[in-house]
């Protein structure tokens, strides 16, 4: 019989709104800092929402994020940035888990999977503009390479010389958390022993902000005072506010990670997918794929709704879904609801979209290795009481081992994942 | 050097991300200045651009080296 495999996480990278680098993005999230504020990259004139989460720009020394430290000058053109934030986030994660292959048989046995909700929307935008212009056949032949979703995942493969599954996902908001639940997936099946996972996103550019201001998903109220306009389950939310960064985890066979003694954060321990069946944009009637994407993870893991500390809510700030998801988790979790802390780190770095659910996995897991849940930025007022604690903007030291983590996207798309001390 | 060795020179340091010393008139752009062929599309197009000249596909493929650039733009000039 086939021993029973298990995966753990031994490394991590993330660059986000609150900078470059897992430990001083952590700690200014525990301080209760925002990384929202007035879009500086270009002008918002014309458009109704003119915040953002962007990452800092500046020396990685002081946690900002400067390509030219991470990517050659001369390959910047051949990468949107979503790819050379992903590439900078797989690079850290990479350093952190002190791991390199060492032959050809290692590097076949480890993988990339990294996604992205969008992709280069503003190197498609800047070529549309070409083709406008009727300057069709001077297009860059890196255009398409530098836009392409799976391009991180090929990017990563080659600096690392990572021969494995190559691959990737698309799942607008919940790319993340299926990137590394599927990543995850690949090596319980054995067909790696090491997998580079997580999501990368850079829409704050006027198509991103411009279109979903269009289909009215982003906050309006707030573009004077940019770090209260992210407030899920605040009485005063009007949308989410859109962030850009990436995230990514080193997922290792737990023997292989034992055998050569890496540092070990936690287990991924659960994973649960659903489809809502039910509108492109908007949550089902009582979140019931939300209900479902969490009953399937601790199924998987075989939990119980009571052994679960923390849960990282994909609570974006929108009027619909923070209250549906907060009835989706109350109605699953009955009495042990009581008991739970929940809440959401977009409060404080805004929506990564296909970045969010890996961004999130970081957070979950920093969660259960200090013992303490960030806070919920903003909640001064919720619109609905509840009995489940929503860490209201401070951070709490508390009991974690166990924590939840839930992303949902756009045409009804759900996932759920599960953390556990090792 | 002619204005024009002199251009193409800062085109290929500038795209290629090398050494100006290494932009010798007999360097390869793949073999001895790390071009891939992508690399060598984009920079055909740059010239193109900088010198306002048409290189077809035919003659592009010709251009290998830094002195084959020159070369080719001085006809093109000169005609």
């Amino acid at each position: 019989m086939k021993a029973e495999r298990r995966v753990v996480v031994t490394g991590m990278g993330v660059v986000c709104p609150l900078g470059l680098g897992v430990e001083h993005v952590w700690k200014r999230l525990i301080a209760g800092e925002s990384g929202i504020r007035r879009i500086e990259s270009f002008d918002t004139t014309d458009l109704p929402s003119k915040i953002a989460g962007e990452v800092p720009a500046g020396p990685r020394a002081e946690g900002r994020f400067d390509p030219s430290e991470w990517i050659p000058p001369k390959d910047h053109k051949k990468m949107d940035r979503f790819i050379q934030l992903g590439l900078a986030a797989a690079s850290e994660a990479m350093e952190d888990c002190g791991w390199k292959p060492a032959s050809e048989e290692e590097r076949t046995r480890a993988g990339v999977l990294i996604g992205s909700g969008i992709g280069g929307l503003q190197t498609i935008y800047e070529a549309s503009v070409q083709v406008h212009e009727g300057r069709v056949r001077r297009l860059s032949p890196f255009f398409i390479p530098s836009a392409l979703i799976n391009l991180v995942s090929g990017h990563v493969s080659i600096k690392y010389g990572l021969k494995g599954p190559n691959h990737s996902v698309v799942t607008a908001c919940a790319t993340g958390v299926h990137a590394i639940g599927d990543a995850a997936r690949l090596i319980l099946w054995g067909d790696a022993d090491l997998m580079v996972a997580g999501g990368a996103e850079a829409a704050v550019c006027p198509l991103g902000i411009g279109g979903f201001c269009a289909s009215r998903a982003l906050s309006t109220a707030f573009n004077d005072t940019p770090e209260r306009a992210s407030r899920p389950w605040d009485r005063d939310r009007d949308g989410f506010v859109m962030g850009e960064g990436a995230a990514v985890l080193v997922l290792e066979e737990y023997e292989h990670a034992r055998r050569r003694g890496a540092k070990i954060y936690a287990e991924v321990v659960g994973y649960g997918l659903s489809g809502d069946a039910y509108h492109i944009t908007a949550p089902a009637e009582g979140h019931e794929g939300a209900y479902r994407a969490m009953q399937n993870a601790l199924r998987n893991g075989g939990f119980g709704v009571e052994e679960i500390d923390y849960i990282n809510a994909h609570g974006t700030s929108t009027p619909l879904g923070d209250d549906l998801e907060l009835e989706a988790v109350e109605r699953l979790f009955g009495d042990a609801a009581k008991r739970l802390a929940m809440s959401s780190t977009k409060s404080a770095i805004g929506h990564l979209l296909g970045a969010a659910g890996a961004v999130e996995a970081v957070f979950s897991i920093l969660a259960i290795r200090d013992q303490v849940a960030p806070p919920t930025l903003n909640l001064e007022h919720p619109s609905r009481e509840s009995v489940i604690d929503r860490v209201a903007c401070e951070a709490q030291r508390r009991p974690i081992r166990t924590a939840l983590s839930n992303s949902f996207g756009f045409g009804g798309t759900n996932a759920s994942i599960i953390f556990r001390a090792v | 050097m002619s204005e024009i060795a002199e251009k193409v020179k800062k085109i290929v340091v500038e795209h290629l991300g090398v050494e100006e010393s290494k932009v010798t008139p007999e360097a390869s752009f793949i073999d001895d200045l790390g071009a891939d062929s992508l690399d060598t599309v984009e920079l055909v197009m740059a010239f193109e651009e900088a010198f306002n000249v048409e290189i077809p596909e035919d003659a592009a493929e010709k251009i290998s080296t830094v002195k084959d650039a020159i070369e080719y733009i001085e006809r093109q000039k000169a005609a």
